[in-house]
């Protein structure tokens, strides 16, 4: 079973990765031919921001439409197949995951390298969910799939661990509602980062950037529902948040006699929580421009990276599963 | 009232005084700024700044240990860090100058909003627009059929919306209607306990207090709560050592489970309780489900085995050390001690101790001893093998000097300056004996188990887990919550102000507003307006009713647009 889960594993990898190349074909195709006209109107509404809306002032050029179109076609069909690639990496995703739980006879979150496997799964059927409420973010994709490849390759490379029981410390009920909800957030504030990246270029491009990162957003949606989606994930994924941290300080009362102790992880936990209050707020006050706002929530984001890598590296905590 | 929250904007009603005074308008202007949204913002951000150093650096309220291994490693840069509280970064001036100065400004904030909030939750909703047009959201609904006056009409809408639990208030042919005060509400909840948490952290500094032990198995070696007891103790400023509730606990039993790997996979520790007024009994706890004593927790922390040394002096008298040896965090259990035995050899003739006849043995104990030297780690930590490998000491111990020293060690001054003479060295197994070169006799006879304990009580945990758990509930109502205005006018039939009704109908013009970032206001308006179009009651018949809802006109689909408005219009829309 447990060898399953790690072919599992190495076949999702591959199919995010095809994914990921049929994304960047789409890429490719679009803006070899940037005048596809027929973007759905429906995402697109007049971007208020820097006035220039859409795909519009992309130069009109006069090519035959007959090639265009089909050069149009030719990438949104790429956009499908990447889709169709990225449920089924998904799917081969959640097969692994849950082989590996059934292996181990418990929850798949015993130690970093399956907690890594569920949150990337998590962010996957997020990526996936939000995609069907909004098909014209398909080209996001990229970036998702990109990241996805990148986390399970360093995942089975460098974190990979056989399967062993959990440690006393980690049996208790709390574990599940605890890692279950920070998994969960922590997932839906990494999704959250696409978005949020994906705006500040887009912004930049509104506003009549044409350098490097900027071109790459000519055919992205409207840089206000990007960041409107940006803030819808992280004030959903912000509470859940607050409830995972608040939950682990009940447990750290039983388990270590302290709610709280500023272990390193808790310390970077209060870090991003802050941050992501910060952003909150920040985007609350009129007065803050949308696009400073979104730098703080890639703050946040690499704040949580810091904790769900760098504190289990860099530092010894009560977190790093050692000892009793 | 407005959700606009930054505070400097205020200033602006103020009327200039002739003769200002500075110092005050210094003040009243400070203040504005400490609680303005920005500064909280700018605060928020040095607090998360301010807690990185706390978990790169080592702390002394974490682990002590690694701070003093700091200063061995750096000994030019630790002494500057701590001079600035490096090591302790949460209790240091700066980091809570800047969480002192969040939660004023906080409470800054919140005073004059919870008191807006409960005027404008006892105000009615305010009176129509004169030109609901305008509004983000309009609509004008024809042929709605009335017969008797506008008043029927009025009452109908406003029983659609308080239906939907709007709060509704009906003047003259026109109905206010508010909704989503739980935003602010919500809003208002999470700040106070935020304050709340705090408190209770500042209430368990004060009256919490904690120590830590080491139990060892043994009925001799019970323990009973007092601050002697207590190899560390930290007692809250408002806590008399008086306070320590009494209790006495004696370590049983001590079960610890092994996978061949070595990882843990369970501990128990049995205790004894004896508690004033209660009958003894027996209470087993684990990591995760500690000994709850009502005024005090017992949390398991560790555990590891002392050594029964028995050791026979040169006269035939026979003394028992069972000292704990240490572990030093290795998953084997190889642990560390010594056991000395100060009164022996004491001449039966004289009755005198001669100071320089003392025996002590160092060295390790090995729970599982390997099958071949070198004996120095363990290889699994259960006692498969166990072994002590000890190093025997005779002469002056140095205890009678008032000096305290570490129980876990021998003085090493006593070794250097020769007073203590090393005299040999040997592994035993358990039953093994040792024949000292002066004829005394060690025997290994054998080992308990001992526990290391922290003990604690925290007045404020249900303080702050109410508070937490409002927090949280108070966070789902501001972040979720939607406040917003509708109104709806009738004009009756014939009214030249309505336009050109037919004959025996009314036109009802709706208008509605959000007051906070709604994307999905535009929808929800749509549907009030079908809702009261279809449901405002025709007395003239069915059939001009069953018309009303299909003639809606207006711009309640274009919704989407006010997505991509710039950000805060509708804050300021007031
Ligand atoms: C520990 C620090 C704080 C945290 C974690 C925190 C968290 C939050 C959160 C999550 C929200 C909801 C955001 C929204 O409604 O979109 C909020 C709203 C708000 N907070 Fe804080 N807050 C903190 C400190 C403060 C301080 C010091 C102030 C006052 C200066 C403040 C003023 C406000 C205001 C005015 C709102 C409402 C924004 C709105 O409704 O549009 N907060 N806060």
């Amino acid at each position: 079973m447990s060898a399953l889960s790690d072919q599992l594993v190495t076949f999702a990898i591959l199919a995010y990765l095809v994914a990921m190349i049929c994304h960047a074909v789409e890429y490719a195709l679009g803006n070899a031919r940037a005048v596809v006209p027929a973007a759905p109107a429906r995402e697109l509404v007049g971007a208020g921001v820097g006035g220039s809306g859409g795909p519009v002032d992309a130069p009109a050029t006069p090519a035959a439409p007959a090639r265009v179109s089909r050069s149009g076609d030719r990438a949104r069909l790429a956009g499908r197949v990447a889709v169709g690639f990225t449920a089924l990496a998904a799917a081969l995703h959640l097969a692994a995951t849950v082989t590996r739980g059934v292996a181990a006879d418990r929850m798949p979150w015993g130690n970093m390298y399956e907690f890594v496997l569920t949150i990337s799964l998590i962010c996957t059927v997020a990526w996936l969910a939000v995609l069907w409420k909004r098909p014209s973010l398909r080209r996001l994709g990229l970036f998702l799939t990109l990241v996805m490849v990148l986390l399970l390759a360093f995942a089975e490379l460098k974190l990979y661990v056989e399967i062993v029981p959990l440690m006393p410390a980690l049996k208790s009920a709390w574990f599940i509602v605890h890692v279950s909800t920070i998994g969960f957030s922590s997932a839906i504030f990494l999704l959250g980062a696409v978005p949020a990246i994906a705006f500040l270029i887009r912004n930049g491009y509104e506003q009549g950037k044409r350098s490097f990162p900027y071109t790459l957003a000519q055919r992205l949606p409207g840089a206000a529902s990007l960041e409107r989606l940006t803030f819808v994930l992280h004030a959903f994924s912000f509470p859940i948040f607050t409830f995972a941290v608040i939950a682990g300080a009940i447990w750290a009362e039983s388990a270590w006699g302290r709610p709280w102790g500023w272990d390193p992880k808790e310390t970077w936990a209060f870090i991003s929580w802050v941050v992501y209050a910060g952003y909150l707020h920040a985007r609350a006050t009129p007065s803050v421009k949308r696009n400073v706002a979104t730098w703080i929530a890639i703050v946040g984001c690499l704040t949580m990276l810091m904790n769900l890598f760098g504190v289990n590296f860099f530092f010894t905590g009560l977190h790093s599963y050692a000892g009793m | 009232m407005t959700t606009v929250t930054d505070r400097p904007g205020r200033a602006a009603p103020e009327a200039p005084r002739r003769r200002p005074n500075r110092l005050l308008a210094l003040l009243r202007n400070s203040w504005r700024q400490l609680t303005s949204m920005r500064t909280a913002l700018i605060l928020l951000f040095l607090l998360a700044v301010a807690a990185i150093p706390g978990s790169v650096l080592p702390q002394r309220g974490v682990s002590p240990e690694k701070v003093n291994e700091y200063f061995v490693e750096h000994p030019d840069l630790a002494p500057r860090l701590d001079r600035i509280g490096a090591f302790e970064v949460f209790g240091s001036v700066w980091f809570s100058a800047i969480y002192l100065l969040l939660f004023t400004s906080l409470i800054g904030c919140i005073v004059p909003r919870l008191r807006d909030h409960v005027r404008a939750l006892r105000t009615k909703p305010p009176a129509a627009p004169k030109r609901l047009d305008r509004l983000p959201q309009h609509a004008v609904l024809t042929g709605v059929a009335v017969a008797g006056p506008g008043a029927t009409d009025t009452e109908a809408v406003a029983a659609e919306l308080r239906r939907r639990r709007w709060r509704v208030v009906v003047r003259g042919n026109e109905v206010s209607a508010e909704k989503g005060y739980l935003k602010e509400t919500g809003n208002l909840v999470f700040h106070i306990s935020l304050i709340a948490v705090l408190l209770g952290v500042a209430l368990g500094s004060w009256y919490g207090w904690q120590g830590n032990r080491l139990l060892v198995a043994g009925a001799e070696n019970a323990f009973c709560n007092t601050r002697q007891q207590y190899s560390e103790a930290q007692v809250g400023a408002r806590v008399d050592n008086a306070d320590l509730p009494p209790f006495c606990l004696t370590l049983s039993r001590f079960d610890a489970r092994f996978l061949d790997s070595g990882q843990p996979e369970l501990y128990r520790a049995t205790v004894d309780v004896e508690q004033a007024g209660r009958p003894a009994r027996t209470e087993s706890f684990s990591v995760n489900s500690p000994l709850r004593l009502g005024d005090a927790n017992v949390y398991l922390l560790g555990h590891g085995y002392a050594p029964i040394l028995r050791y026979t002096d040169r006269y035939g008298k026979t003394q028992t050390s069972n000292f704990p040896f240490l572990t030093s965090g290795d998953a084997t259990l190889t642990s560390e001690g010594v056991a000395a035995f100060p009164d022996v050899n004491v001449d039966p003739a004289t009755g005198k101790r001669d100071a320089n006849l003392q025996v002590a043995f160092e060295g390790l104990y090995l729970p599982t001893a390997p099958q071949q030297p070198p004996f120095t780690r363990s290889e699994f930590p259960t006692e498969r093998n166990p072994a002590v490998v000890l190093v025997a000491y005779r002469g002056n111990l140095g205890m009678d000097a008032g000096i305290p020293g570490s129980v876990y060690q021998l003085d090493q001054r006593q070794v250097s300056n020769g007073k203590l003479q090393q005299i040999g060295d040997k592994k035993l197994a358990v039953g093994e004996k040792w024949t000292l070169d002066d004829g005394s006799v060690l025997e290994f006879v054998g080992t308990k188990p001992y526990i290391t304990l922290s003990v604690r009580h925290d007045p404020s945990s249900t303080l702050m887990l109410v508070s937490s758990g409002a927090l949280l509930i108070g966070l789902m109502g501001a972040l979720f919550g939607r406040r917003r205005r509708v109104w709806f006018r009738i004009t009756p039939a014939g009214d030249p102000a309505g336009g050109t009704p037919t004959a025996g109908s009314s036109l009802v013009e709706a208008g509605g507003l959000p007051r906070t970032d709604y994307p999905g206001f535009a929808d929800e308006f749509a549907q009030l307006v079908a809702a009261i179009g279809g449901g405002v009651p025709g007395d003239a018949g069915p059939a001009d009713g069953a018309s009303a809802a299909g003639k809606l006109t207006g711009r309640a689909g274009e919704g989407r647009a006010e997505e991509t408005g710039p950000a805060g219009t509708r804050e300021g829309a007031e």
